[in-house]
């Protein structure tokens, strides 16, 4: 690291350049300017790149973090303004952004380093090693379920306690009183004794003089008044009113609209076309060949349709031509198997000798379970705004990813990344599909070639057949019971390890385990999916724990209760759980209950769900959750998330598959990739505890244990065990029989 | 040429009359509170009213609006205030991503001028054509109760035409 520095902290108006505050650390750099247009007005104070204080008094968080629903732009706020001791009422937010000095360091600690608690002392370190992995992988991801366990613990809150220590530094300053005789509160400086007091901003011009400290003092939770309560959300009121403006919403003068087709199987390139007829119809600008894709530049979205529906289309021949869902399940076991004989896996786990304990116990279980490819669905479907000139490229979007955005289309355009800037935009939904940047590289292509500006549109058609899915897995488990019924070896091998990497590590406290996996690729593109490699893996090992239950003729709460004392925080949530669903209250005939406990992202969640089994047909009828975060932020936020979660995760569980015949995906649209929809939406109610161990996340960890819930309660209500998703393949006689 | 009202507007526009009302609404009126969210009347983000009526606009011509008053998020609330279905839509932290939420609301709204006081079974029947992929059904249909039981669905959207016009 270069030497700190503290030239990063401006006078009014005026960005002389530098460094930045970012979680603990002062960072050197001159990338200032990229900054400049934050400060709107010339009396705009930046007190240091994650603080503006208006001339009003209004304080303003810059938030490195997109808004999808999750809420976090508004916690965040919380989290600095509280520890600024702001006026609430007088506080806003803007989005940081797409600069290197914002790649957000405290997610790359959060995400890469799981949830290891690093002494303290060590903390500007770490953040500072990570703030520089960060910077060169140009991350500025919102994902992980990271804002607040990372970017809000590690950046926020310091950037709030820093700016409040240097405004009461300025104060003591021109009162000449020492430091510790002053306070705050909302938005101002006090000093009880004398009655003086002034505004934030009155003092922010001279607090920006000053360095932050990299370690300022932060508050206990008794002392929070903003954190822990339900602000309501700062992005929702333009929600109702139709102002919000996503990425699809953006416009600039000339701009022309596009749609696509992409090479249906994956891999594919544009062979030949014959677009005649589509080049005179109305409206249309241009036909556009890229390598892969054609798309059609149109005065309208509608008319660029209409010409791509009239453009024949020959596409290359790949080796993936004939490959389906099956085949694609065949090489997996093939492959899990060729390696399990050759002993080639690759080892997760190593716990004691589960092949000895395997080779002598009495009773051994094998189970296999298998997962669907899954599509994201966001609501608003993909798309770009380009402005490509010859030196420059501008994209208006909605991304989870402002900064790789930028480095990805530059990088396509052949352009210096100096000259490509994003505008980020509100996503209609996320859910990881909006990391990734294709959209608005395509459309960027598009501009150039045509040379006016372009709003690029999928069609949902585009959308589900063009995704990073969830990947397609199968697991298989073997595990051996012991006298008491309690697992005495647990072996697991599935296909293709993502992240996070403790995703197929389980909870229980079994001696002997041995997880390992097979490497095995296949062409269909794969992606973050709500949750990543926990959505499969939570289904997998809560599903299996329920079997083991079942075969040690143990209540499934009771077995893993039973395995879990080494763990009191899971105990109390597993606990908690059941008492609130009222688990030993008998549920009548046709239905069932089925329980999971999972940790994900930091944060531990019990679920309880209960179906009625009618007319051949699954309902779920409640869905009970118990979530401990450590410390809920926005409570009401968390309970948002948790119902998100379970819904996103129980569409999965009940509908969600895409399948692949001859290379390419079937399914397209909602009507053949169906979601939840109110009249199927279960009754869900969420406890939170507040545990004050460390933050963890709420975006994604509702999900992972919703479709083993739900399988064991199918099970609970009629003996049938759901091993492969999703619940609508099966028969529902074979449920109800 | 094809004339319509919009929210109470008469709006003419040169465009196919196959083409979908929603991108009518989208591009030419350049109103964008109103979502393109599945081309198939599948998914309800594209819901606006015609002649009181919620339609799917993205299967909608606009040659069949031609004629008609057709009223979408823009024209529900004024400057009086918001409509009370999407007060309640804030009291109740509805929306996530908020896609969606124009749909819902102009959905929410149509079952409420038409029954007051709806059933869980009428809520059901009129909002399952309006996908939400952050799953906030409960908080729909809390905030759908909320109003009912508030006795405010006596809003009148032709007023708040007349105002939008004045």
């Amino acid at each position: 690291m270069g030497k700190w520095t503290r030239r990063g902290f401006i006078g009014a108006g005026l960005l002389t350049g530098g460094a930045l505050v970012v979680g603990v650390a002062l960072r050197p750099g001159q990338r200032a300017p990229g900054l400049a247009h934050l400060v709107t007005s010339g009396e705009e104070v930046l007190v240091n790149t994650w603080v503006k204080i208006s001339p009003d008094n209004t304080v303003t968080a810059i938030v490195a973090h997109s808004e999808m629903g999750q809420g976090a732009q508004t916690a965040l706020t919380q989290m600095l303004a509280d520890e600024m001791d702001a006026d609430w009422d007088n506080v806003a937010f803007e989005e940081a952004p797409a600069e290197d000095g914002f790649a957000n360091g405290p997610l790359g600690h959060g995400f890469v380093a799981g949830n290891t608690n690093f002494p303290k002392v060590l903390m500007p370190t770490v953040v500072g090693t990570f703030q520089k992995l960060t910077e060169v992988m140009h991350l500025q991801i919102t994902g992980g379920s990271s804002s607040i366990r990372a970017t809000g613990v590690f950046g926020s809150r310091i950037a709030g306690a820093a700016a409040r220590e240097m405004l009461m530094q300025a104060a003591a300053q021109e009162w000449s009183i020492p430091v510790a005789e002053l306070s705050t509160r909302d938005s101002m400086v006090l000093h009880e004794a004398s009655g003086k007091q002034d505004t934030f901003a009155h003092f922010a011009e001279a607090a920006a003089q000053f360095t932050p400290s990299s370690s300022p003092s932060l508050k206990s939770v008794d002392e929070f008044k903003i954190m822990g309560t339900s602000k309501p959300r700062l992005d929702i009121p333009a929600k109702t009113d139709g102002t919000a403006m996503f990425g699809i919403d953006a416009s600039v003068e000339g701009m022309k609209y596009a749609t696509i087709t992409a090479a249906p199987v994956f891999g594919g390139k544009l062979d030949r076309i014959d677009s005649s007829e589509a080049e005179a119809m109305p409206g249309v600008v241009k036909v556009v060949r890229l390598e892969d894709a054609v798309g059609v530049i149109a005065d309208s979205y509608w008319q660029a349709k209409q010409a791509l529906a009239k453009i024949n289309i020959e596409w290359s021949k790949t080796e993936q031509d004939l490959q389906s869902s099956t085949g694609i399940f065949a090489q997996f076991d093939k492959d899990m198997l060729a390696d399990k004989e050759a002993g080639e896996s690759k080892t997760d786990i190593e716990m004691g000798d589960v092949a000895a304990e395997l080779a002598t116990a009495e009773r051994t279980i094998e189970r296999t379970y298998r997962v669907p490819y899954l599509a994201h669905t966001c609501m608003e479907p993909m798309n770009a705004l380009a402005r490509v000139t010859d030196d420059k490229c501008e994209i208006w979007t909605g991304t989870q990813n402002p900064l790789g955005t930028r480095y990805e289309v530059a990088e396509a355009l052949e352009m210096d990344a100096e000259n490509v800037t994003v505008s980020n935009h509100m996503m209609g939904g996320g859910f990881g599909r909006r990391s990734k940047s294709d959209t608005a590289i395509q459309a960027a292509k598009l501009s150039r070639a045509s040379g006016v500006p372009v709003k690029l549109i999928w069609s949902r058609e585009e959308d589900v057949q063009h995704d990073h899915y969830r990947p397609a897995v199968t697991s298989t488990f073997t595990a051996s019971l012991g006298a008491d019924g309690k697992p005495t070896a647990w072996e697991n091998q599935f296909v293709d390890k993502h992240e996070p990497a403790e995703a197929p590590h389980i909870l229980y406290d079994v001696a002997n385990q041995y997880v390992h996996y097979t490497d095995s690729p296949t062409h269909i593109p794969f992606g973050a999916w709500r949750s990543v490699d926990h959505s499969q893996h939570g289904f997998f090992t809560e599903s299996f724990i329920d079997e083991l239950a079942y075969e040690a003729s143990t209540d499934p709460y009771e077995y893993r209760r039973n395995l879990l004392a080494h763990k009191p925080r899971h105990l109390k949530v597993l606990d908690d759980v059941a008492a609130k669903a009222g688990w030993s209250t008998p549920l009548g005939e046709n239905r069932g209950r089925g329980i999971s406990l999972q940790e994900s992202f930091g944060s531990i969640v019990g679920e309880v769900v209960e179906v009625t089994i009618k007319s051949g047909e699954v309902s779920v009828d409640r869905v009970v959750v118990v979530v401990d975060a450590g410390f809920a932020v926005s409570p009401d936020g968390l309970i948002a998330q948790m119902e998100s979660g379970v819904v996103y995760g129980l569409t999965a569980a009940l509908y969600g598959e895409i399948s692949i015949e001859q290379g390419r995906v079937v399914q397209t649209n909602f009507d053949s990739y169906p979601a939840l929809r109110m009249d199927k939406s279960p009754v869900i109610e969420t406890h939170i505890i507040n545990s004050l161990e460390a933050w963890g996340g709420a975006g994604e960890p509702g999900t992972p244990g919703t479709a083993p819930a739900l399988t064991n309660a199918i099970f609970a209500a009629t003996g049938k065990r759901i091993r492969e998703l999703p619940v609508s393949k099966y028969e529902m006689q074979e449920i109800t029989g | 040429m094809i004339s319509l009202s919009v929210n109470g507007t008469p709006q003419t526009v040169d465009v196919a009359p196959d083409t979908p009302l929603l991108w009518v609404i989208r591009e030419n009126l350049a109103m964008t509170g109103t979502k393109f969210g599945c081309g198939i009347a599948q998914c309800g983000a594209c819901t606006v009213h015609l002649d009181g009526v919620p339609v799917r606009s993205c299967v909608l011509p606009v040659s069949a609006a031609a004629g008609r008053a057709v009223t979408t998020i823009e024209g529900i609330s004024n400057e009086q205030g918001l409509h009370p279905v999407q007060q309640a839509w804030i009291d109740q932290q509805a929306p996530q991503c908020g896609y969606c939420q124009s749909g819902q609301i102009m959905s929410a709204v149509a079952l409420l001028e038409r029954s007051p006081d709806p059933s869980d079974e009428e809520i059901n029947q009129a909002m399952a054509g309006n996908i939400c992929r952050c799953g906030m059904y409960g908080r729909i249909r809390t905030a759908i109760k909320t109003v009912a039981q508030s006795g405010v669905q006596q809003f009148d959207p032709a007023q708040v035409q007349e105002v939008q016009n004045g």
